[in-house]
């Protein structure tokens, strides 16, 4: 099967999960010998050479062909001054809104030019690119060979949507987040619309988690025979071994994650002042940064546990490995988690986790203490049980390691074949 | 004559409500009263009543010569007192008929015999006495020990106990090449006779029944008398030991299961040279062929027929290491609740609900249990057992001698 994927990013050059799940799935079905043509905006040129990379940046379009002129008069709405920032929480939205109203050039001073240069990030003119990008999308459709089409997430949607367009070929929408997961219900309406589309253009739509399913289901309206589930994997299952050692006598209990409503921040705060409590020997660190970081030192201080409770900001290589390491518990409240692979890192190095209910990873890690991220009593209880009942930790390490070798993208990329078997057979 | 020995297992823990770590050193009550009541009622509606009036109408259809066993753990008998003394009743009735026998185990269905054999005798007794006020002085002759749990040290302990016998698991990987259908005796102690289970037959009744996808679905009574009469004319004792909530709670009544067994004696006496009798009778009646060995404690429980149902993670040892710590203490303490609450404690639903196996296999594990997950069932249970202990340290220190 020849396959025609749209993605945003792509490892080694990736900043959020968006990349190395789509590096897994391709290695995966590299793995099944399935042909894989990847287009990211921008390439960088040292991505593992693993399947035919089109670098969108330095794709010629023909306006000749007649059906861009309606490709591109379905993108239009994209362009309507909505200076978008996804991943952000509404202050640095707030922020980054002021700087571009400020900022603006017309947005379509370039839409007819051959060429258009992508930045590949998640800046104030993302709504340009996400709609440059389908045009491009179209002329890749055009000239290169395909039997299917697979785009990762609403970036991708309307480039999918633009190939299915010109080739006719059936459509995968895969989904790793919705807007639901990063906004609650204050939904920002472009982003919703632009999933809302892609999701009902798919022939099928991929969800990676039955949590996520669900809401593609009930929230926006697919019908359930139309929407599978593929959990995420791991690439590498190996046990880490760290020589780091702590160097407080305490036990650690950490939060590592954006700092942001999706992530329950609050309600990790607010356990860890029942724990603190009853057992003062215990230390609290929140590693990471995001919107409500403030709120969250603010809530630290009015507890009065600041001298046990710690901010490290934002962490990035060796110091998230470090801060694994070191910790006897990791804990992620997540309210809403369409997946969520930290739980896995951990894991690897041997930190016992606690997960809420609400994430989809729960639904693959036995291995794991699963509440509800609004339950604090039993955030706090778990907490403690890991901290005094040995025999979780240990129990944890020896069958942890064991399930996640069972996670794998070879498995997950097979059954993707079946869904690519089934959609371009209809 | 050759015949049928039926026993049913009729037992429901004393669940353990939500409790947390804050909760340690001031709540001190940890049963969930709520779950038990409504579970016990709903039960008693399902199973204990219904089947419990069918035995009787087949008694007395019979005259006797339809008959059954029962061993009813004590945490029962004392759920019964507290929210369904109808059941009680109709207990007491069927055991007035005189073809209803009643087997000795451990009062808090315990698995005492693995780690403390002080506790397992003390255990007993209490069973005994329970049993004997219950049902107008009743003695019983025959033990089962919880799960079926069984080794040739067990059984030395129960012979010395004065039972003429024991029941246990025909497990394959002890009998070998032996038959079930005989009756053996202890090795130890060869005074004790012990009534292997025919875990093909029983559970084709007990698991099996209401399974659509096994090709012997639906099970008649014809053809079970077919099966009976196939085992060999030598072989003359057919065990069917399983859970009493078998019929209406395991195997719903629309699976037919209740008609089943009204209709079984009638077949069996028609279409077989098959009886009924009680354990008793099978100890008294059948000739023993020869010492069993069982050196390693087997049980009746999964593919396995060993313990690693309730002992054997790091879970369950934990906490059935640190519960047995406390024997010795808890022996001096005259505390009507303490005592009360280490008993119950002791059950071994508790461990079960600790399994980490149903994550590959048994999704029988996970029916069973009131917790999401092994690990949510080992907290709430340690968190109890961390407030018990404070409590018996406390009674210790002051009844200790300034």
């Amino acid at each position: 099967m020849k396959v025609l994927m749209f993605g945003w990013e792509f490892p080694p050059h990736i900043s959020g999960g968006l990349g190395t799940a789509c590096y897994g799935l391709v290695k995966g079905l590299v793995h099944h010998n399935q042909d894989i043509i990847f287009v990211v905006p921008k390439l960088w040129g040292d991505e593992e050479p693993l399947a035919d990379f089109v670098n969108a940046s330095g794709v010629t379009i023909d306006y000749k062909e007649k059906k861009f002129k309606q490709i591109w008069k379905n993108l239009t709405y994209l362009e309507v001054g909505s200076f978008l920032v996804p991943y952000l929480g509404p202050e640095e939205f707030k922020k980054y809104t002021d700087y571009a109203l400020h900022d603006r050039v017309d947005v379509d001073e370039s839409v007819f030019s051959n060429k258009f240069e992508f930045s590949g990030k998640y800046g104030k003119d993302l709504m340009k690119e996400v709609s440059r990008y389908a045009l491009v999308a179209a002329q890749i459709a055009k000239s290169k060979d395909h039997d299917v089409i697979h785009a990762h997430d609403w970036l991708a949607y309307p480039a999918g949507i633009a190939a299915k367009h010109m080739s006719g070929k059936p459509l995968v929408a895969h989904i790793h987040a919705t807007e639901f997961d990063r906004s609650g219900e204050s939904v920002n309406k472009p982003v919703f619309d632009i999933e809302y589309a892609g999701l009902h253009a798919a022939d099928h739509v991929v969800a990676v988690s039955h949590l996520t399913r669900n809401i593609v289901i009930n929230k926006y309206g697919v019908h359930p025979d139309k929407v599978s589930v593929l959990h995420n994997a791991v690439l590498d299952a190996s046990i880490i071994e760290s020589k780091v050692k702590k160097k407080v006598p305490e036990k650690i209990v950490t939060f590592l994650g954006r700092i942001t409503f999706q992530k329950g921040p609050e309600y990790f705060v607010e356990a860890a002042k029942k724990v603190i409590q009853r057992d003062p020997n215990v230390r609290f660190v929140m590693a990471g940064n995001g919107d409500l970081l403030n709120r969250m030192i603010d809530r630290v201080a009015e507890l009065g546990m600041g001298t046990r409770f710690h901010f490290t900001g934002f962490l990035k290589g060796q110091d998230v490995d470090d801060m694994y390491a070191m910790s006897d518990v990791y804990v992620m409240p997540s309210v809403s988690e369409p997946f969520g692979i930290a739980p896995l890192e951990a894991v690897r190095h041997n930190t016992p986790v606690i997960i809420s209910k609400q994430s989809g990873v729960a639904e693959v890690l036995q291995n794991a203490v699963k509440i509800d991220f609004w339950d604090v009593d039993a955030m706090a209880d778990a907490i403690f049980a890991l901290l005094h009942y040995p025999s979780i930790s240990k129990m944890f390490k020896e069958l942890g390691s064991e399930e996640l070798k069972n996670l794998k993208w070879e498995h997950v990329a097979a059954k993707l074949v079946t869904v690519y078997d089934k959609i371009t057979k209809e | 004559m050759r015949t049928i020995c039926f026993y049913f297992q009729v037992h429901q823990p004393l669940r353990i409500k939500p409790y947390r770590f804050f909760d340690i050193g001031d709540d001190h009550y940890y049963w969930d009263d709520y779950s038990n009541k409504s579970i016990m009622r709903k039960v008693a509606q399902k199973c204990y009543l219904p089947m419990n009036a069918l035995l009787l109408d087949l008694i007395n259809h019979y005259n006797g010569a339809f008959k059954v066993s029962f061993s009813i753990s004590g945490v029962c008998l004392d759920q019964f007192e507290a929210y369904a003394p109808d059941v009680l009743e109709s207990f007491k009735k069927l055991v007035a008929t005189g073809h209803v026998e009643l087997l000795n185990e451990t009062d808090g269905h315990s698995l005492s015999a693995l780690k403390n054999k002080e506790e397992f005798v003390r255990l007993v007794k209490i069973h005994q006495e329970k049993i004997k006020k219950h049902f107008n002085g009743y003695e019983p002759k025959i033990f089962r020990n919880t799960e079926l749990i069984y080794s040739d040290t067990i059984g030395a302990t129960v012979a010395e106990l004065g039972f003429e016998g024991i029941l246990t698991e025909g497990a394959k990987h002890i009998l070998g090449w032996k038959s079930p259908n005989y009756v053996y005796k202890n090795s130890i102690n060869p005074e004790l006779k012990v009534l292997l289970k025919n875990f093909q037959l029983s559970d084709d009744i007990a698991f099996r029944f209401s399974n659509k996808s096994w090709p012997d679905y639906p099970l008649t009574t014809d053809k079970f008398v077919k099966w009976i009469n196939a085992i060999p004319k030598e072989e003359e004792t057919l065990n069917l030991f399983m859970d009493y909530e078998t019929f209406g709670e395991h195997q719903w009544a629309d699976s037919g299961i209740f008609e089943f067994m009204r209709a079984l004696p009638e077949a069996v006496f028609r279409g077989s040279d098959f009886g009924f009798s009680t354990t008793s009778e099978v100890v008294r009646n059948a000739k023993i062929v020869s010492p069993i060995h069982v050196p390693t404690p087997i049980s009746w429980a999964d593919e396995e027929r060993d313990l690693t149902a309730w002992l054997g993670n790091d879970l369950q040892d934990e906490a059935f290491g640190k519960l047995y710590e406390l024997a010795d203490k808890v022996k001096g303490i005259d505390d009507e609740e303490i005592q009360r609450d280490w008993i119950y404690l002791q059950t071994s639903d508790h461990f079960y609900y600790m399994c980490t196996k149903f994550f590959s296999d048994g999704d029988i594990h996970a029916y069973f249990s009131p917790y999401d997950s092994p690990y949510d069932a080992f907290i709430n249970y340690m968190n109890v057992l961390s407030d018990f202990i404070l409590r018996v340290e406390k009674k210790i220190k002051e009844s200790k001698p300034v």
